[in-house]
């Protein structure tokens, strides 16, 4: 059963609050949002129908907005997921090798997931950070001016977070 | 030293925080246009400033502002786009990371002036921890009398929202971004009507880019006839510029719009020179959409002047032998870049966020990613160059909204500057895949010819 919690319940209220009344379909991204995080990282349609009940529109209202936009996955992905820029500016900063040196260390290559359900590794387009490239987004973060060794720090990191967590 | 209206305090430590800012001068403007000043009069003073949308149109902020229908009982909105998705360009980043106050205060201002009560920050959804930092601030704003009701007892209520995308360049588009606030997929409206007659939820609508809002602080405090004095000609006030590329320096500066391209890429206040000792081969000084050039037209006009970091002096020659100011994002390339494989860059970005509803746009972006990828990797014909230039001719103007000329003209300019590092993939196949072409004769002095 998908049931958001109580206080995650609060929350989408808080969010449909910031609309006029009636203008609830506005808060459809940010309650997107929200489930995403909630339910494994990913928006499986018994998600979106659920996230179209609250809001009272049409489950296919819901599915038009989480395949229109990039940051919604639409199936599984890994407990980590490294989303590396490849656009100009990051590209002839180096951005290519370390989608290379990315692949070759976890064995994967861009939109796959790690055997053991740790990582993702997908190339975005250029997010706002041309300027400490080469760079990737990590969850809510940006990890920039990357480095192989700083890639290694970064695997090594998850791999004790995942560790500590379970 | 340029003048520094925006960043002035950004270095000040806890800038971020409101008791920080405050004493540091903070919520003036707020002040004195709420209590001394009627909302026309504040706009009147956007006008007087020649305050240009520094969102990439440079449209005149203050003429859209009184553009603004004002129906009775129809609600209004400011809606600030912190989309920020061109590439090249993260300077609304770094004003809103780092001085999220002065965002907040421009829009109250702004609200004020257009009459909007409820005013909303679309902002990227990747740009995901700054809506904590914008939340916060927004929350001590309430706490402290900016925001909520009655404000400063002027009678003026606002509230400020947080929208968050979620991973879309075109919904920096205004209309896209209009549909993406009301919920639905970004696609592009059809103009007329425009936003400042029906925009989200059918409402009267202003949008504008954050350092544009950001930018009526300094105006409200000064005067905006004070604010025109800076800068030059149509080009008035501050300009955020972020540098990235191959660069000593890649950064967020803010410059008076008085200084020369050259300086900016060479002086240890800006980029400090191209990095690794290398020369400088080209560069794209406004965003991704914005026409390259060449090092040598890119440093002083086919007229032979020098060339400024303005509005005007970067569009002289038109796109011929000009380019754009744009959004600001300056994208430096070395002698050791290949234009060919830059550009497919572009071209692939351009065709991942096409909306799809046009095809020129939809099919065209595509064509365009396939040949120039084809030309990189010296699998191309010379024929393939006339076809991709052809290509780009049939989406350019020919669509719902900008992103298609966006999309092509790019792809133009590099054709129209770097023909032969094109022709040079095509006659070089196998040596295109070990090495670049080189600098080349694209930083050589070009002839001025004397009309
Ligand atoms: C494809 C496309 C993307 C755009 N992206 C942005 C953006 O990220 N931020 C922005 O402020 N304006 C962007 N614009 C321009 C907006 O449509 C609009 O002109 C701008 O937000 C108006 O604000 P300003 O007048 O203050 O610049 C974009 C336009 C197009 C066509
Ligand atoms: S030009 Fe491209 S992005 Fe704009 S509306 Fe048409 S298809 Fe969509
Ligand atoms: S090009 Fe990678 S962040 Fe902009």
């Amino acid at each position: 059963m998908i049931q958001f919690s109580d206080s995650k319940l609060k929350e989408v209220e808080k969010i449909i609050a910031r609309y006029p009344q009636g203008k609830q379909k506005s808060a459809v991204i940010p309650v997107l949002h929200l489930a995403q995080q909630e339910f494994g990282g990913w928006l499986d349609v018994p998600v979106m129908d659920y996230v179209a009940s609250l809001l009272s529109i049409t489950p296919i209202e819901v599915y038009e907005v989480a395949t229109f936009y990039s940051m919604f996955n639409l199936k599984p992905v890994g407990r980590y997921m490294f989303e590396v820029c490849q656009t100009g500016p990051c590209m002839i900063s180096g951005a290519d090798n370390i989608i290379d040196y990315i692949g070759k260390k976890l064995g994967i290559k861009p939109g796959e997931t790690t055997s053991d359900g740790m990582f993702t590794l997908k190339t975005v387009e250029c997010l706002g950070a041309c300027g400490y490239a080469p760079m990737m987004q990590m969850g809510k973060h940006y990890k920039e001016h990357l480095t192989p060794q700083r890639v290694d720090e970064i695997v090594d990191e998850c791999r004790r977070n995942a560790a500590s967590n379970n | 030293m340029g003048r520094k209206l925006l960043l002035e305090k950004a270095h000040v430590e806890n800038i971020r925080h409101f008791d920080v800012y405050r004493r540091e001068g903070g919520y003036r403007s707020v002040e004195k246009a709420l209590k001394t000043m009627n909302p026309d009069a504040v706009t009147e003073e956007v006008k007087k400033s020649g305050l240009r949308g520094r969102g990439g149109a440079g449209f005149p902020a203050g003429m859209k502002w009184s553009f603004l229908a004002k129906p009775e009982g129809v609600p209004r909105y400011l809606v600030v786009n912190a989309d920020e998705s061109e590439p090249g360009t993260f300077k609304d980043r770094y004003l809103m990371e780092f001085l999220p106050h002065i965002l907040i205060e421009g829009m109250i201002v702004a609200s004020y002036a257009l009459g909007s009560n409820r005013s909303y920050i679309y902002i990227r959804g990747e740009y995901w921890w700054i809506v904590d930092i914008l939340e916060q601030a927004i929350e001590e704003a309430r706490n402290n009398g900016f925001l909520g009701k009655n404000i400063l007892g002027s009678g003026f209520d606002c509230d400020i929202f947080v929208h968050r995308g979620a991973g879309a360049y075109i919904c920096g588009e205004e209309t896209a971004l209009i549909e993406s606030l009301e919920g639905k997929r970004g696609n592009p409206r059809i103009k007329p009507p425009f936003p400042a007659i029906k925009g989200v939820w059918d409402c009267p609508t202003v949008v504008n880019n954050v350092e544009t809002i950001s930018a009526v602080v300094p105006i409200i405090n000064e005067g905006g006839e004070e604010y025109a004095k800076i800068g030059v000609g149509k080009s008035t006030g501050t300009k955020l510029i972020s540098a990235c590329g191959n660069i000593n320096k890649p950064g967020v500066y803010e410059i008076d719009m008085t200084i020369s391209v050259e300086e900016f890429i060479y002086s240890d206040e800006y980029c400090g020179g191209v990095a690794n000792g290398k020369r400088l081969k080209a560069c794209i000084p406004g965003g991704s959409s914005v026409p390259i050039l060449p090092a040598n037209l890119l440093l002083k006009t086919a007229k032979g002047e020098t060339r400024m970091m303005n509005y005007e002096s970067l569009s002289d020659g038109g796109f011929a032998t000009g380019t754009m100011m744009g959004s600001g994002g300056f994208i430096v390339l070395d002698e050791d870049q290949c234009v060919v494989k830059h550009t497919y860059t572009l071209a692939r970005f351009y065709r991942h966020e096409s909306c799809g509803q046009c095809s020129p746009c939809r099919e065209g972006t595509g064509w365009m990613e396939k040949l120039l990828l084809r030309l990189d990797r010296g699998q191309g014909k010379m024929s393939d160059i006339d076809l991709l230039w052809d290509i780009q001719r049939k989406i350019e103007g020919n669509t719902i909204c900008p992103l298609g000329d966006a999309a092509a003209w790019p792809v133009a300019a590099a054709i129209r500057h770097f023909r032969d590092e094109f022709e040079w993939h095509v006659l070089n196949p196998e040596e295109c895949t070990r090495r670049n072409y080189g600098l080349a004769h694209y930083a050589d002095p070009l002839e001025v010819t004397v009309a």
